[in-house]
């Protein structure tokens, strides 16, 4: 594996049958692969709070995956509304959830942290009225 | 222990997956909240759950869960068993409630996956 593998998908905001569908895409892209199992269930479960925060709150995103012999870096940018307070959205616990979200299972305010938990680099950039843009590595080795 | 061990213990009903009562289960976890499954549960553990939707079934097959069981004699609609169906996870349903559910299973011998929180904040999530 000398070539990186890039791939892209866009995941659309609001629609929660469809949620998932791409974190599960990927997950078995890396499986079909050969990446350790233990890393491609921490870049699935990073990749589908990701892709249900997305559905939850954003318009659309577009989400990037690359692999290289190193590492699985995730790029998740999303067209949405932002986060006022970065810092509080990373606390445990804290959530802006409505009661179809939390019907669903999300909306507990776990989904920032846990996308943290598991990633071994994780950064967030996010611009009131414009998106948010998470960008997070898990190292292979 | 093995699943078909389970569903006798739990009196549960099968809505998917009878051909994979074989399987074994390491571990057990109970949550209505998805994101605590994520963040707490481990590859090849059985989930209690009191939600019914197609998220229930997606987040188990992203946590690796080796089954779901329904408490309190909650039925699916036709689209989660066929997303049950169609990612290889067994859906049984038991009468029990959650608590007398997990109650029995832990007297079983079937071991928490969910640590303490004290246990995540010493690091040793793994």
């Amino acid at each position: 594996m000398d070539r990186p593998i890039s791939h892209s998908f866009l995941i659309q905001g609001k629609n929660f049958y469809e949620a998932g569908r791409v974190s599960t895409e990927i997950k078995s892209m890396l499986k079909d692969l050969g990446v350790d199992a233990a890393i491609v269930r921490r870049v699935a479960i990073a990749t589908y709070e990701a892709e249900m925060n997305v559905v939850m709150y954003a318009d659309e995103a577009t989400l990037t995956v690359e692999l290289t012999s190193q590492a699985i870096r995730v790029v998740i940018d999303d067209r949405g509304p932002g986060i006022p307070d970065v810092g509080l959205a990373m606390q445990e616990g804290y959530s802006t959830a409505t009661a179809e979200m939390r019907e669903m299972g999300f909306g507990a305010g776990m989904g920032l942290p846990n996308i943290k938990r598991n990633a071994d680099e994780f950064s967030i950039d996010s611009k009131v009225g414009k998106g948010t843009k998470l960008d997070i590595t898990i190292y292979i080795n | 222990m093995v699943l078909s061990e389970i569903q006798g213990l739990l009196s549960c009903e099968i809505f998917s997956g009878e051909e994979l009562l074989d399987r074994a289960v390491l571990y057990g976890c109970a949550s209505d909240l998805m994101s605590d499954v994520l963040a707490f549960s481990r590859s090849g553990a059985l989930l209690l759950t009191g939600l019914v939707n197609v998220q229930t079934v997606q987040t188990a097959d992203i946590a690796e869960i080796n089954a779901i069981i329904l408490v309190r004699g909650k039925k699916p609609d036709d689209a989660v068993v066929e997303s049950a169906q169609k990612k290889k996870i067994p859906l049984l349903g038991t009468p029990y409630s959650m608590y007398e559910a997990c109650g029995i299973l832990y007297r079983a011998g079937i071991p928490s996956t969910m640590k303490c929180a004290t246990d995540f904040a010493a690091g040793e999530s793994e």
